[in-house]
């Protein structure tokens, strides 16, 4: 028998889907080795006995709550070392996003843990949970396997899928905490600022991508160009390189800790395909790219690769697609 | 204030990575660099003590690695770190990343430093976690992906070390979070353009003090490192399910490329 404990991300009274997720993938493993699942959420008065029974939905047994400062990783460690002390639960598991890294990695310090991360499947074999991650450049798959004490699971963003198994709401239980010195240390001054404007890149059948290899902000006016050209049902979306450069608005970043999306048809252009960013766009029905480097990991994973530079190619593209719509 | 800098030697971009079949770990033959990731942690270091606003007396590169690995300190000497320490001892091979975290800690412990930076992400590793293990082991706070970095007055239960204003893309949108020293930081590549090495400094970098340790001689228990103390086993290497390569057009008449994507795009109705 062994119990999974998840850590389950909420922001202003709603969880993280990627947490459902974790749940739903920890409930179905935890189940293969006749354990249970139980949750852990950090919070303040948010966290209502209605709102955590609703993971019971996911197949959370229980849900143990501790009052904490929220989007921060250190508080969440000292509520999981102490909830796994108590309750000796074998494995964490963390659905992808910055902080399941955070906290599954303090944890892995704090309890001499293994830690597998990027984690995109998990298997019982026998009563134990093994881990797959795909590395180098997901060429290859790496398997975990655990050698006993607590082993910790974080998840490939959107790697676990939502499933709504049980139907009872989950047992809330409240756990009293002293938190570590260091994890009262860092303090949150503002949280979730969105910087720029409010695009909508999830409602578009076509997506026009740009990236790092635009070179300025102002390369981003190709990319408008070009949106324009294909018309209605058309936005453009970002990498989180250009978005923290202030290149172009956050609301348009697809990935890791931006959108997922899944449009008709995702054109990048000068997007080099590193993995935070495929994971928010890979479900995309056709992808075409546009870049310098012929070894450009976005080729990996392209139905139209193109090696050029896109400031010959993009302004040619976007007359061509004009002529040919008004053909 | 003393800054620690983590440094790793890896694969250079230009090698393909590779797992050694017969040793089950990374193949480590090839042409190797300093991770392009760590440059923006040194280059960090380096505009806290040019920025002025606090002053900043020492910075160490602090590397976990084969013998190799003292060019990744050379290099990230030249990038303007004071003096380095080599971390290296059979006994560490092997180590997962909970007990390379264990190990760094122990070494960056008996330098005793206000601030531990660090890079987002190890090319060859990937495992954005380093930063969070070794905070937890030195008990210090900790941030990951860190893209700015203000220096704001110390907090009055810590008097004599200023505070750290940080800000990073979290799961929501942009998160500020004002962190007390010492502290452990991974700072994100947007954070800063490293700048390139003067021939003076790439010159002077092998005279600057280096100090080799072994494990035993920072402290590490070796029950808690290399593959017997590793908690967690990688192994069972295998191809992900193959998938139909796409097609590849190399553009050289762009008016034919053009027309070639117009085409494909004609094809699946997208236009
Ligand atoms: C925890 C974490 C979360 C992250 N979350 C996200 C996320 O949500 N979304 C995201 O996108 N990234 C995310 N990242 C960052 C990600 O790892 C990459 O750094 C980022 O996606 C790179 O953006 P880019 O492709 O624009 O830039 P680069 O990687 O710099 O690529 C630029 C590309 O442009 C090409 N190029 C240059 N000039 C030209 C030209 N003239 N013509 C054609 N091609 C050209 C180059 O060959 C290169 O391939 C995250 C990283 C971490 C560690
Ligand atoms: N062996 C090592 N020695 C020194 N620093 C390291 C080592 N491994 C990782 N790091 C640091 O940790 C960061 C994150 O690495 P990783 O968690 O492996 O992706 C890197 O950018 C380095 O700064």
């Amino acid at each position: 028998m062994a119990d999974v404990l998840v850590y389950v991300l909420h922001y202003e009274g709603a969880f993280n889907k990627n947490s459902l997720g974790a749940v739903s993938e920890g409930a179905a493993r935890a189940a293969d080795v006749g354990g249970a699942c139980d949750a852990v959420v950090v919070g303040g008065e948010d966290l209502t006995d209605e709102l955590c029974g609703t993971l019971g939905a996911y197949g959370a047994r229980k849900v143990f709550r501790a009052n904490g400062p929220e989007g921060l990783a250190q508080p969440v460690v000292d509520v999981m070392a102490k909830v796994i002390a108590d309750h000796g639960h074998s494995y964490a598991i963390f659905g992808g996003g910055l902080l399941g890294f955070e906290i599954g990695a303090g944890l892995a310090a704090r309890c001499r843990a293994g830690v597998t991360m990027e984690v995109t499947s998990v298997r019982a074999d026998g009563d134990e949970l093994v881990a797959e991650r795909p590395i180098l450049g997901d060429s290859q798959i790496s398997v975990s396997r655990y050698r006993g004490g607590l082993g910790i699971i974080i998840g490939r963003i959107n790697a676990f899928e939502l499933r709504e198994s049980g139907s009872a709401a989950a047992a809330v239980e409240d756990v009293e905490v002293a938190f570590s010195p260091w994890s009262t240390r860092a303090t949150m001054v503002t949280r979730g600022e969105q910087r720029g404007a409010d695009v909508d890149i999830e409602g578009a059948d076509i997506l026009v991508a740009g990236g790092r290899g635009l070179g300025n902000a102002d390369g981003f006016q190709l990319m408008e160009q070009l949106a324009g050209a294909f018309g209605a049902n058309t936005a453009v979306a970002a990498t989180r390189a250009v978005v923290d450069a202030g290149w172009y608005p956050y609301a348009a970043q697809i990935g890791q800790t931006g959108k997922t999306v899944a449009p008709k048809l995702y054109l990048a252009a000068g997007i080099s395909g590193a993995i935070q960013h495929k994971v928010g766009m890979q479900s995309s029905e056709n992808i075409v790219a546009i870049n310098k480097d012929a070894n450009a990991p976005i080729f990996e994973f392209s139905d139209l690769g193109i090696v050029g530079d896109l400031n010959k190619i993009v302004p040619k593209l976007t007359d061509a697609i004009r002529a040919r719509k008004g053909s | 204030m003393k800054i620690c800098v983590l440094v790793k030697e890896v694969p250079d971009a230009a090698v393909e990575k590779r797992i050694n079949p017969s040793t089950g770990r990374m193949d480590r033959s090839g042409e190797k660099n300093l991770n392009p990731y760590d440059t923006h942690a040194i280059e960090a270091a380096m505009q806290l003590r040019e920025g002025g606003a606090v002053a900043v007396e020492e910075i160490v590169a602090v590397t976990m690695g084969p013998e190799s690995a003292v060019r990744a300190l050379h290099k990230a000497v030249s990038l303007g770190a004071d003096r380095s320490v080599h971390l290296c001892d059979e006994l560490l091979a092997g180590s997962d990343v909970a007990a390379t975290g264990y190990a760094l800690a122990k070494a960056i412990e008996s330098e005793s430093p206000d601030l531990v930076l660090l890079g987002q992400q190890s090319d060859d590793g990937e495992c954005y976690t380093i930063g969070a293990v070794v905070a937890d082991h030195l008990r210090m706070p900790s941030l990951t992906q860190v893209i700015k970095l203000d220096v704001i007055d110390s907090e009055p239960s810590a008097p004599g070390l200023p505070g750290l204003r940080c800000e990073r893309q979290a799961e929501y949108g942009y998160d500020t979070v004002q962190v007390q020293l010492p502290a452990v930081i991974s700072v994100g590549d947007a954070i800063n353009e490293p700048r390139y090495p003067s021939l003076k400094n790439i010159m002077g970098a092998k005279k600057k003090p280096l100090d080799t340790r072994t494990a035993s001689e920072v402290g590490i228990d070796s029950g808690f490192v290399g593959p017997d103390g590793s908690r967690v086993h990688c192994g069972e290497f295998h191809a992900p399910p193959a998938k139909p390569s796409g097609q590849i057009i190399e553009d050289e008449d762009t008016a034919e490329t053009v027309a070639r994507i117009v085409a494909w795009l004609d094809e699946r109705k997208l236009i």
